[in-house]
Order: structure tokens, then sequence, then C-alpha cells
């Protein structure tokens, strides 16, 4: 007995839909496991995971504050993978946007006037770009395989950070820790709802916003769509698959290098030697878990930033490792990617190749 | 249809010799579909049995079922008069059952004997092997060097190396797929030698064909398909090419009207001046100094066998590759060669490639998303200020599909859920729709049954009288021969001068097929 694939005749609406929900919940349940396992009780870290960050209004803040560079960097993201390119180093490009971004803060300290913070923004963006243009071009020049120049740029965009941090850019009045001076209050993006929710929060929901006309309605979403399904009909069609693979990684980079910027000119509001906790990694979750699609990548960010600050609370109050949360986050985008199987494909249990009927094969496919 | 008198054949020395293979009550259902619907058929030792059919008709099915790919729904398959189930095309080739496929699964890297020794289930060194490759090709007269890498080798040579790979296992029935399709007709008749002397040597061939007149010539018995069923069992030799025909298609088929034939003084709307291109990956063709007009008015057909650079040289056509000069492509007077397929179509050029799925269009996108695939750029208002106009897209779909006669199940349903028929008169209306002035075709109507392959054919003609240019590449000569004004032949990517239609031979296409510059390979030869 074993279980077979067989294609479906159409794709699967419902199952579109129901395989992130599935995904998660089988997270759920292999967490229970996971946590009898270490013998902790399933219940109560749950609880401590998922409903207790949203009780208090605080951690609600927290939660839009975590989920923000999160949902930037998926759409941007959105951008790439549907178009079938994969950067992986979005990371790479969220610290480079907080580099470069962080040149005028930290070289002209005193300059606090209303042009600074857009520049900054803007310089974030194009450090992001400049980042994830690498791997582009490398891709369109040489054939380089662009997942693993963009991962391992990741490396280099922290070395240079940390070389920055400890070194040149370290604060003078700073007693040798490796941080960067403090950003000025002008060098900041301004907080708009609570203690701690900044400006960028709009920048998300103007990205989610934009990203939806311009996949859904416009000839650039439409050329994505083309080039990431069928190449060789792209071409046809007249678009350029090399041309897209840069506008794609231009724009995911740039996506990513608005969300550094805006973490160090908001929540951290200096240069450290780290400045995200994973964001870049994470966001590729929040992408395919929430469809590609914007609203759905708005929610899944929202869903994403819970497992960050679950995770912090249970640190604290189980003493369970921070590594508990990658775990999470891991299985939530192998089910996730795993469920996706069924919206082609319906699995048949099959007993025994000798009854009956077992047809392998589907109409119309040769095997030889 | 009783069928029991006649498949027992009464040997010399008195006794009566089992069918090979019989099939008794053959259904296999697809969902909904009877794509087999009680199918009884006998194939005697030593007969060449031809199972006709349109697309569609059930011949693919019923021959995977044969050889273990596909298991009936019902229905029993007898080998030598005893029931055996065939699990998998392993136990098939066991029992004695060997088959060349349509399209090979040869790789293209490796040497002959590597990629016969992949087939071979039993162990062997390549040594020996080479050995018997060496022997049994002489002796069947196609000759095969077994250090021959593949890519290297003609579709000809390349279906003797899977003919070969079959006869190695000593097969007491052979399966042929549309074996000619691929091959000029000197190769075919060599190929028919062939199958002749298996015949003689008491092996059976089931024989898959749509090309009537090879039937006639080549086949002692023939059962047509016509959806799922049998409907009839004739001795091809007997019937005439419209009899076997109007038995496949239950109808008489229409054909062409080449009304108001070209003339000699009309302009030329489309111009191919001493294009050359590199080719784009090792097992590519490279384009030698290709030169074509085509006029207002008139069709020109290239033909040639498969793989002898026709897809390098719509791609080029088309604008998908650019060539190295702007005069290498002329259209309506405007050259632009270093000009894309947009800049192309804004000039009123359109093109319809031979892949309908993944290259004409996407298969998990609607139809009208298909028809902004082709017509983004031509500026007909699909899309505006950068927004695409998707209702406008159906519109079009909507005529389209009437003027066309599309079957689909729902008003805007994807590609790739559409039959391959339906799809390619699709691919084919959406431009047709356009009235282009230049229209570049790759086989219109491959995969279509015969009545949508005449409507197309007709639509080809009439644009062409209507004054524009129309080119059509094709593999297939009796498409060719129903809709040309003027022929050329490409042949290893260069491409023969045009001569005009009437009064040419399928003789002279043929050599010409073989080897613009009038060499045969050495095989072929007889």
């Amino acid at each position: 007995m074993h279980i077979e694939l067989t294609r479906r005749p159409h794709r699967s609406t419902a199952m579109a839909l129901a395989s992130p929900l599935l995904a998660i919940a089988l997270t759920l349940v292999t967490g229970i496991v996971m946590f009898t396992l270490i013998g902790v009780d399933p219940g109560k870290a749950l609880y401590v995971y998922f409903v207790e960050p949203l009780t208090a209004a605080w951690s609600i803040e927290q939660l839009l504050i975590k989920a923000a560079p999160m949902i930037l960097i998926a759409i941007g993201l959105a951008f790439c993978f549907r178009s079938n390119t994969w950067n992986i180093g979005a990371e790479g490009q969220l610290v480079a946007g907080a580099i470069v971004g962080s040149v005028l803060p930290i070289m002209v300290p005193d300059w606090t006037g209303p042009l600074v913070l857009p520049l900054m923004m803007i310089m974030g963006i194009a450090g992001g770009m400049a980042f994830a243009a690498i791997p582009a071009l490398l891709k369109i020049r040489f054939g380089t395989n662009e997942i693993l120049t963009s991962l391992m740029l990741v490396y280099v965009a922290e070395l240079l950070l940390d070389l920055l941090a400890r070194g040149p850019w370290r604060n003078p009045e700073g007693l040798n820790f490796p941080d960067s001076r403090p950003f000025s209050d002008g060098q900041l993006l301004p907080v708009i709802f609570g203690d701690g929710v900044r400006l960028n929060i709009v920048f998300v929901l103007v990205a989610v916003a934009v990203a939806w006309f311009v996949l859904g309605r416009t000839i650039t979403g439409f050329q994505i769509s083309v080039l990431g399904q069928a190449p060789r009909a792209g071409a046809f069609a007249g678009f350029s698959r090399k041309r897209m693979i840069l506008i794609a990684f231009l724009i995911s980079g740039g996506m990513a290098g608005l969300a550094g910027i805006a973490e160090v000119a908001g929540p951290i509001g200096m240069l450290r030697t780290t400045v995200s906790p994973g964001y870049g990694f994470t966001a590729i979750i929040v992408a395919f878990l929430g469809r590609l699609q914007p609203v759905g990548m708005l929610l899944a960010g929202l869903l994403l930033a819970l497992t960050f600050l679950g995770g912090e609370g249970a640190q604290f109050e189980l003493g369970l490792s921070d590594q508990t949360t990658r775990v999470f986050q891991g299985m939530l985008l192998f089910y996730v990617l795993a469920c996706d199987t069924f919206i082609f494909y319906r699995p048949r249990i099959v007993r025994s190749r000798t009854a009956g009927a077992t047809a392998a094969t589907e109409p119309g496919h040769g095997s030889s | 249809m009783d069928i029991k008198p006649d498949n027992q054949t009464i040997e010399t020395d008195g006794t009566v010799a089992a069918p090979t293979l019989q099939a008794v009550g053959i259904v296999k259902e697809f969902g909904t579909l009877r794509a087999n619907d009680m199918i009884d058929f006998a194939i005697k030792p030593g007969e060449i049995h031809a199972l006709l059919g349109e697309n569609g008709a059930g011949k693919s099915t019923l021959v995977k079922i044969l050889y273990g790919s596909l298991q009936p729904t019902s229905g029993e398959i007898r080998w030598r008069g005893k029931p055996v189930t065939i699990p998998d095309p392993a136990a098939a080739r066991r029992l004695g059952i060997g088959m060349v496929f349509q399209h090979f699964s040869l790789f293209d890297a490796l040497t002959v004997v590597e990629n016969i020794s992949l087939a071979l289930e039993e162990k062997h060194s390549l040594d020996e092997l080479a050995e018997r490759i060496r022997t049994v090709s002489a002796d069947y007269g196609l000759p095969l060097n077994p250090a021959s890498i593949i890519a290297d080798l003609s579709v000809g040579v390349r279906q003797r190396v899977e003919i070969v790979r079959c006869l190695l296992q000593e097969p007491d029935l052979i399966i042929m797929d549309e074996p000619t399709s691929v091959l000029t007709p000197q190769e075919a008749n060599q190929l028919f030698v062939t199958l002749n002397r298996l015949a003689d040597e008491r092996c059976s061939v089931l024989y898959i064909s749509h090309r009537l007149e090879e039937v006639k010539q080549l086949c002692h018995h023939a059962t047509i398909l016509r959806h799922g069923k049998v409907v009839a069992e004739c001795d091809p030799q007997q019937e005439t090419a419209g009899r076997l025909a109007s038995m496949m298609v239950g109808a008489e088929v229409g054909s062409v009207s080449m009304k108001g034939a070209a003339g000699e003084d009309l302009p030329t709307r489309f111009s191919i001046r001493n294009l050359s291109l590199p080719r784009p990956h090792p097992f590519a063709i490279a384009l030698q100094d290709v030169s074509l007009d085509v006029r207002g008015g008139e069709v020109v057909s290239i033909a040639g066998v498969a793989g002898n650079g026709q897809d390098e040289l719509f791609d080029a056509l088309s604008g998908e590759t650019t060539a190295e000069t702007a005069d290498a492509i002329v259209i309506d007077q405007t050259p632009c060669g270093q000009r894309g397929i947009t800049a192309r179509r804004k000039l009123n050029a359109a093109f319809v490639p031979e892949e309908r799925l993944g290259h004409g269009a996407v298969p998990r996108f609607s139809l009208s998303q298909n028809v902004i695939l082709t017509r983004h750029g031509t500026g007909e208002g699909l899309v505006r200020s950068g927004i695409v106009d998707f209702a406008g897209a159906r519109e079009i779909v909507h005529g389209v599909t009437n003027e066309f006669d599309v079957r689909k199940a729902a008003p805007d349903p994807e590609a790739g859920e559409l039959s391959g028929g339906n799809l390619q008169k699709f691919v084919v209306g959406r431009e047709f729709d356009r009235k282009p002035g230049v229209l570049v075709v790759s086989q219109p109507t491959w995969g279509v049954d015969a009545g949508a392959a005449t409507a197309i054919r007709q639509a080809l003609v009439d644009l062409a009288r209507a004054g524009s240019a129309v080119l059509v590449i094709s593999q297939d000569l009796d498409e060719i021969l129903e809709i040309s004004d003027r022929i050329a032949v490409i042949s290893k990517g260069r491409l023969s001068p045009a001569k005009t239609a009437a009064g040419i031979t399928r003789e002279e296409i043929g050599l010409l097929m073989g080897g613009a510059d009038g060499k045969q390979e050495a095989a072929g030869a007889h």
C-alpha cells in the first residue's frame, strides 16, 4: 500500500485558502507534541506563545512594531517570488539599507531639519537596492544561482555592519560599547500611535495598497506572473526575463532597505552590531504564508510577529530557548509548502500494484 | 462486431494459431469520459495492423493499455490466447511487446549504446552490447554506429536507435506511434522495408498513423476508432484514402478552397535577407544565410523534418531572438531585424508558435489573460497608462471563441483546461482577430481534428487572399501541398529557394528535406 499524488484537473481554490490554515493547525499540533516531549505543559506553552501577547495594549503595539518590517520586506519579496526569482538575501539588504540610511545621522549628527528624515529613507532604499543589484547582475551576466549569492551576501552585509559599529562609526562618547551615537529626535521616525508605533506602519499600509494594485491591475504585475509561470511565453509576449530579474531584485531590495532604515531610525534609534532578529528571513515565511497576496501577507506578518513576541515570553516565563521560536517559524514554512502541494494534486491511497485498476498515469502523458 | 472467425490463422501445417494479441471489451474511463468503449480487436502473427483515428479517438489510450502504462477499467487482454494483466511497461517488454514512441525518449548527451543500455533490464557489458547493436542494426538494414552521440544524429537515425532498442528485446509485437511523422519520404520507405521484413519473420506490428496513403501501402489490416469505439475494420489495400478518411471522421472531409491563386505582381510584405544566427545552445541548430520573400496575397510554406532549425527560425522571425542586422527581417518596408517581438507586432505582424502550452499560451492563465499576452503592446487599447483592461480582453475572447468555434466549459477558462485542438483554434484565432498584415505560423494544425484543421487551413488561405503575407512552417507535407502557393524546405538550418507549389512532387521535396546540398545520409541511401 502506498500513497500517490494525482494531478487535479483544476487548481483547487478551496485548498488554496485552506492550505495556510491547515499549515497553522499542523504547526500547533506538532508544537503540542514538542512541548510534551520536553516536559513543558503544552496548554500553558501555547497560551504563552499565541494568546498572552494579545492580552495587553503594550504587547499589541509591540506586535505592530515587529510585524511592520516583515510585511514591508515580504511585499518586496512577493514581486521576486511571483516572477520566479529567488531573493533569499533580504536580511542582508535590510542591513545595507540600515547602514546607508545611517550615513547622515552619524556623519552629520547636528542636521535635524525637515529634509533629513526623507533623505535617510531614500538612502536606505537606495542602499537596499544597490546591495540587491549585486546578485541580480551576477545572475544576468554570469548566470549564477541567485539563491546562493543573495544568501551569502547576507553575511557580507552583517560583517560590514559589525565592522562599522565597532570601528569607525562607534560613538566616541559611548564608553567603548559597539554602538553608533544615538540619532537625534529629528532623525527618528515620529511616533504616530500609542507609545512606540511609528510612521513606518503607514509605509506598510501604503505598500499593501500599491502592491495590490500593481500586481493585480497593471501590465507590470501581468509581466511578473507571465515570466514567473512560463518564461517561454514571457519571451513570446515580448517581456525580458533579464530586465525582470533586475526589477524584482531592486523592488525587494528597496523594500528591505526601507525596513532596515526604519528599524534604526525607529525602535533601535542608533546603529548597532545587529539591527534585526532575522526579519529578512522570516519575511520569506510571511510571503508564502500570505499566498504572495498583499492582504494575506499583512495577516501573515502579524502572525509571525506573534511568534517573536511569544518566543520572548516563553524565554521569560518557561525558560525555553529562543530557538523554539525558530522551530515554530520553520515548521510553519515547511507545512505551508507541503500543504500547497494539494492545491494542484490530490492524494490517493493505492492498496497494491496488481489489484484491478491501478491507473498510475493520467491521459495525455506518455511513459517511457 | 463479430471478430472470432477471422482472428485465427490456419498455419501451413493445419494447426490454428492464436492471435499474438487480442483485446476483448476494453473500457477505459477517465472520470466521466469514456476514452475507450468496449474495444475488440486482434493482431495476427506477422500482421502489420493499422490503428486509425483522429486525435482524441482513443488510440493513445488503447496503446498505453496494451503497453502497460494504463490499466483498463474493464476488459481483457489475451497474449497468444492466454488472458494476461500488464501492470507496467516492464511487464509488457517481458511478454515480448516493444514500443517506438512518437516523441523519443533518448538522452541527447549520451551515445547510442549508452542509451540502449539504460533500457535493458538484464546485466550486460557495454562492449558486447555495442557488438549486438552493430549486428542487429546491420541485419535489418538500419545501420547504426553504437559510439555516436545522440545529439549529432538526425531525427531519422534517432528513430532507428529506438527501433533497434526494441529489436534487441526480440519482441513478438512492435507498437509504432506515428513513426513517419519525423521522417522524409525516403526515410519512411526505408522504414517500410524493415517493417515488412519483421512481418515476414512472424513479428506483428501495430502501426498508429493518420497518414492514409502509407497505411494503404503498408498495412494488412486496419482497425478504425472514433470517439473511443471501434467503428470499422477493413483491409486498407481494398479501400480508397477518401473512404478511410470518412470512416475516421464519420463524415465527408471538406477540402480547402484555393480560389484566386496568388499572382506575380504582388508587393513583398515580409522579407528575410541573409539571416544567420549561431546556435543558442549545443543541441540547437544554427541558421545559415536564410533568405525568403513573402508577398501579400500568398501562402508560402517551409517544409522540413523536425529539428532542422524550424524552432530557431520561428524565434528569429518573431523577434524572440533578434538578428545582427536590421535588414535581416523587413516587414512592410520597415527593417526590424534588431527589434523585438512587440515592435514587430506593432508593424501588424502576428505569430503563432508550434508549442501551444507554455509558449503560445500560459497554461494557468485564463483565456482573457492570454489575449493580453500577445496583444498588450499592439496599441489596441488593452493597456492604457500601464493599466490592463481585462474586460476588453474578455470581449475579445468571446469574439474569437465564437468565430473559431472554440469549445469551452466556462466563459473564460484557463488555457490548460481546453483540449489541444480547441486551444490551437484559440491561439490561431487570437491572432486572426487582429487581421494581421503578416502572419508567421508554425505547425498550424498540429494535434487538431480533421474538421478543425480544414477550417484553420481555409482561414490561412483566406487571410492571404485578403492581402496578407502568410508564412507557414510545417512538418506535415499533406498540409503544405494543400495550402501553399510556394514551398521552401529547411534542412540543417539552411533554407532552399522557394518553388512554385503547382507541379512540385513529393519526391522533390523529400530530397530537399534530406539535405539541401543534395547529399543523403549514408544509411538513407538505397
